[in-house]
């Protein structure tokens, strides 16, 4: 059987990383590499770098840091923010990537998900799709949710499904920042229509909220930001914690 | 003196598995040159992607039967694990027949591909060594078949080869240059053999 991942999320604006951190043993808390290294070493699944000011900027730092996390990880890395062509997913790879995400440039060009598929695998693609629930339709919106968009989460997950993606990260926009839970019904819901594995964003506050999302969802991953960045949930303490509900983890 | 040599055929990631070994303090070069791979200490078979696109890379370098012919450890990753059986269902694509096993894709009523971590157990195998029931990263949709070569067990419903070995040949489906200490250990294990 499959363990039940837990993966923190990286927001990188400028070679930094946003969304403060306070690990009290980084001398540099900003410092994504140390962040990434310590996360690591704490336990984390996977790692998740969102290139924020990917659209509105140039490259610059961004490419040469990837390269130096990728090096110090010994864990999945995913990358995400600004790709828009099956060359940036290759220059990417080359520098150790694992994974790459893409969100509003699939919306904008669906084909680019087969593109990529066909051409590395759907095994690193992971689609991220952002909703928001308006008068009982949980619509898609992109360009860091600023945007909303004609697609319905649910056969938008669909078309991205069939044409090649491999995984999918579903961040409630209703949820995030609230710390008051997963979008738990969409998530099951989602997990119903796809038959890909699916990483639950948006909501975690608590050890009970992640328990509560594996099980009455059938999602593989639950993804977090704050709660880990400012230590407020240790990923091994939420680890015991899964594992005392039966839930599987490494 | 470790030699590493990491078989370069364009089919897929190297540079992570490099990484990894850097990790470890071993230096090693990304070769498609075949007396270069010959001439290393342990041969690296790396792969990802789509089997019967990755054969015919492999069959465009010539590497096949510098491959087969090596007497050096030589351990398959992922894809590279697979293109060393006898065949996958994936293509379909004839395999390079060094373990005696055949590749076919997950029919079961879990999703498919099976990405993330998931516990080996181990068969009593020195590439094992400190690693029983360790977890592993895996990322497939297509598995080998349980036989007398499999050195280590993982299930998805049905139980499959996380692990197989025959001679100085071994390959793993998961990615220990992605499986933390557990993978590190595994590749430690690796380079100790000879």
């Amino acid at each position: 059987m499959i363990s039940k991942r837990i993966i923190p999320c990286l927001d990188i604006k400028d070679g930094r990383t946003v969304k403060g951190v306070n690990f009290v043993d980084l001398k540099d808390a900003g410092d994504p590499v140390a962040l990434a290294s310590s996360y690591s070493k704490r336990g984390a699944d996977e790692l998740v770098f969102l290139d924020i000011s990917a659209t509105e900027e140039g490259r610059g730092a961004f490419e040469p840091l990837i390269y130096e996390v990728a090096k110090t990880l010994s864990i999945p890395f995913t990358v995400g923010g600004g790709i828009r062509s099956t060359d940036k997913v290759s220059s990417l790879l080359q520098k150790g990537v694992d994974k790459v995400a893409i969100n509003s440039s699939a919306v904008q060009r669906p084909e680019l998900v087969s593109e990529i598929a066909n051409k590395f695998g759907s095994q690193c693609l992971v689609v991220a799709i952002d909703a928001k629930c308006i008068e009982g339709t949980w619509r898609v919106h992109t360009v860091g949710g600023k945007q909303s968009e004609a697609l319905e989460l649910f056969s938008w997950a669909e078309e991205v499904t069939n044409r090649g993606a491999g995984e999918l990260l579903f961040t409630s926009m209703d949820h995030d920042g609230t710390k008051a839970g997963f979008a738990i019904e969409a998530l099951a819901e989602l997990s119903d229509r796809v038959n890909i594995p699916i990483i639950a964003s948006g909501g975690a506050g608590t050890k009970e909220h992640f328990s509560e999302v594996f099980l009455k969802s059938n999602v593989d991953a639950a993804l977090a930001a704050s709660v880990f960045h400012f230590s407020e949930i240790e990923i091994a303490d939420l680890k015991d914690y899964l594992r005392s509900k039966n839930i599987l983890v490494r | 003196m470790k030699q590493v040599a990491i078989i370069d055929y364009g089919a897929g990631n190297v540079q992570s598995v490099q990484f990894a070994f850097e990790r470890l303090g071993i230096q090693s070069v990304v070769t498609s040159d075949s007396s270069e791979i010959q001439r290393a200490s342990h041969v690296i078979f790396p792969g990802v992607g789509h089997a019967k696109a990755a054969k015919s890379h492999l069959i465009e370098t010539g590497l096949i039967d510098v491959i087969k012919s090596l007497n050096q450890p030589v351990l398959g990753i992922c894809l590279g694990m697979q293109l060393l059986c006898n065949q996958t269902e994936e293509g379909p694509t004839k395999g390079l027949q060094i373990f005696d096993t055949s590749v076919v894709k997950f029919d079961v009523d879990l999703k498919v591909p099976a990405v993330g971590w998931a516990p080996v157990k181990s068969i009593n195998h020195p590439l094992f060594e400190r690693l029983d029931n360790e977890q592993f990263y895996f990322v497939h949709s297509y598995y080998a078949e349980v036989s007398e070569q499999t050195i280590g067990l993982a299930d998805y419903q049905i139980s499959y080869s996380a692990a197989l070995a025959n001679k100085n040949f071994l390959g793993v489906q998961f990615h220990p240059e992605r499986s933390g200490k557990a993978g590190e250990q595994l590749l430690t294990n690796f380079l100790k053999l000879s």
